[in-house]
């Protein structure tokens, strides 16, 4: 008797111990976690506040609207980088967006045969793309073979990392509409194209406005393609065949100069940049992304390269 | 006025057709730019592979002064490689970390803290680059890089060569950071396709929160995970302008990472680099399309690797719901 009652104590000892050290573990993996938590957000922050602290010193009237003074001078301000960064956006989106949505039009209406599938698939990894690599492509096809350096190459490159995301998010809310819709469409006699056209695109207006304004926020920071395309100039626009400056583009420029006040000036430009860009990011979120189609994954993941 | 239905009904099949071959020449535009690209980049960088055949791959000279051209990209590629490996060996733990606690989080921390977290996302390659250069890279020099150095340097060699900020390591760290919102959301939607019974079964036998994500949420959502750990790689393989900035630009036979404190190259960044200034007549345009080709290619393969393992993991899913 007195055995099994010391086997008993033996025992809850060993219970005890190993429930203390799972709970210990526990707890140091509640720690380990928290504190990754922590390190994640403080670049974050760190971004934010020092964009916005160094940026907003060199914000003046002049600074968003002069042209580059001379190299360390600290003068003048990026006028031409800020319309140069709103024309090629323009521009990539007038190429970038009827293919991408007629590439979702694709994909949702005839998209139930083996080339749609491969389709898709080819899209998500050509959204993963270097975008340098894109870069070089537009240097290839437009520049070598123009033997200038063009707005239209950067614009095709950018439209190049727009149409696949304009595309995926498209084929995504035109799928949300319910077959309902078309078929009432074809009671009514309507051709396929007229219905997709106006009945099917007006009921998922607001998913693809969202998938463009997505595709736009990122096309704008994206700087690796514009060095072999527009390769950037001190000029406001004057041509669609000659280079032309780009925020991101003059950010870098102005990073890798050794003088304070043009680092400055770097800081402003970003502070521009990420305005337009977080903008943009924040008003899509807030109007439009609850639910868990891939225009939230997309927004959450972020649709950079890397680029 | 009267039409013939037989006209209208032709009339409309043939502008249906012409809708639908529009929608169709769209859609093929991707498989047509990709194969184009392939081609273009092969058949541009055709008198680098023919000058220098395979020693462009596994070469270490990189001298484009006319004359003396040599061009071989194995430091560039294995800083690429090198970077890479290290960011997701920084960063994936730490998405992974991030991915449990907002799974597991009440809604009140954990939404706020994922829009955060995917808020990195948005943020530009270009502004990580400017603040890893002028903010990141002081602090790092002063509190990471020259303790490890006074305190290994000279015994283990991966942390020899000067601690000045512009090396492999800052240019990893970044990357790391850059790579957290995509792998720990993609992270996130993988756990949560664990179905909720599994993780009630696992706190039923008793587990504890660490022990029920070992049992049950991770076995579930492994090839998930690696998928998103490989979608993160992939980002970081492509990733130019910020390492770029941090990289400290080495070239040839020094860019060969052989030390965490080490300036090296990637091969996004020596095309940043050098691109504009290449001239089009001698090898070095050629050769770095060529550069630009093998990054395409390991890029690709990354990607279709991840791409899979993820829709598998979401394919499970969606049969997991249907049972």
């Amino acid at each position: 008797m007195s055995t099994t009652n010391e086997k008993r104590q033996e025992y809850r000892a060993l219970f005890k111990n190993n429930v203390k050290k799972r709970l210990l573990v526990d707890k140091i993996v509640h720690i380990i976690i928290f504190a990754f938590v922590i390190i994640a957000i403080i670049p974050l922050g760190s971004i934010l506040v020092e964009v916005f602290k160094n940026g907003i010193t060199a914000i003046s009237y002049e600074f968003l609207t002069a042209t580059p003074g001379s190299i360390g001078s600290g003068d003048g301000g990026i006028g031409p980088a800020i319309q140069g960064t709103l024309i090629i956006i323009g521009l990539a989106s007038l190429i970038g967006v009827p293919i991408g949505v007629m590439s979702g039009i694709f994909l949702s209406e005839y998209g139930d045969n083996r080339l749609a599938r491969n389709v898709r698939f080819f899209n998500d990894v050509f959204m993963e793309f270097p975008s340098i690599v894109l870069g070089i492509f537009a240097f290839l096809v437009i520049v070598l073979i123009l033997g200038h350096f063009s707005v239209w190459a950067g614009a095709f490159a950018l439209a190049l990392i727009m149409f696949p995301i304009v595309a995926r998010t498209t084929e995504e809310s035109l799928k949300m509409v319910p077959i309902t819709y078309r078929e009432a469409g074809t009671a009514l006699g309507l051709k396929k194209w007229v219905i997709t056209f106006r009945i099917v695109i007006s009921a998922a207006k607001s998913g693809m406005i969202t998938g463009i304004l997505l595709s736009v926020s990122r096309i704008g920071g994206e700087t690796a393609p514009l060095i072999m395309t527009i390769l950037g100039s001190s000029q406001f626009f004057s041509g669609l065949d000659v280079p032309m400056d780009a925020l991101p583009l003059r950010i870098w420029r102005l990073s890798l100069l050794p003088y304070e006040s043009s680092q400055l000036q770097g800081w402003g430009a970003a502070l521009v940049l990420i305005f337009i860009i977080i903008g943009i990011n924040m008003a899509i979120r807030y109007h439009f992304a609850n639910g868990n189609g891939i225009i939230t994954r997309l927004i959450k993941q972020g649709v950079r390269t890397k680029r | 006025m009267e039409k013939n239905p037989d006209a209208y009904r032709k009339q409309s099949v043939r502008s249906d057709k012409i809708f639908k071959l529009a929608a169709t020449i769209a859609g093929s535009f991707v498989l047509v730019i990709i194969a184009l690209m392939i081609f273009q980049l092969i058949s541009e960088s055709y008198p680098i592979w023919e000058s220098e055949g395979l020693s462009f791959i596994i070469g270490t000279d990189w001298n484009a002064v006319e004359g003396r051209e040599s061009f071989g990209a194995l430091p560039y590629i294995a800083g690429t490689l090198v970077t890479a490996a290290l960011a997701m060996g920084i960063g994936v733990p730490l998405s992974i970390g991030i991915a449990m606690f907002i799974s597991d989080a009440p809604a009140k921390i954990g939404g706020p803290l994922g829009f955060l977290v995917e808020l990195l996302a948005a943020v530009p390659s270009i502004i990580y680059g400017l603040w890893g250069l002028l903010v990141f890279r002081l602090y790092f020099q002063d509190w990471v890089e020259k303790p490890l150095h006074d305190l290994f340097g000279d015994s283990i060699f991966l942390f020899s060569g000067t601690p000045f900020g512009l090396d492999i390591i800052t240019a990893s760290v970044i990357l790391a950071i850059m790579i957290i919102p995509t792998v720990s959301s993609v992270s996130r939607e993988i756990m949560k396709a664990v179905p909720q019974q599994q993780r009630e079964a696992a706190y039923m036998l008793g587990a504890t929160k660490w022990e029920m994500f070992k049992l049950a949420v991770f076995p579930y959502s492994k090839t998930g995970l690696i998928g998103a750990s490989i979608l993160g790689l992939g980002r970081a393989v492509g990733e130019t302008m910020a390492v770029t900035m941090l990289i400290g630009n080495a070239t040839g036979i020094s860019a060969f990472p052989s030390s965490f404190f080490k300036p090296s190259q990637t091969m996004s960044s020596i095309i940043a680099n050098e691109f504009v200034e290449a001239s089009p007549a001698s090898l070095h345009l050629p050769a770095l399309i060529g550069v630009a080709l093998i990054l395409l290619l390991i890029a690709i393969v990354i990607n279709v690797i991840a791409h899979l393992l993820v829709t598998r993991m979401m394919k499970i899913k969606e049969g997991a719901i249907n049972n």
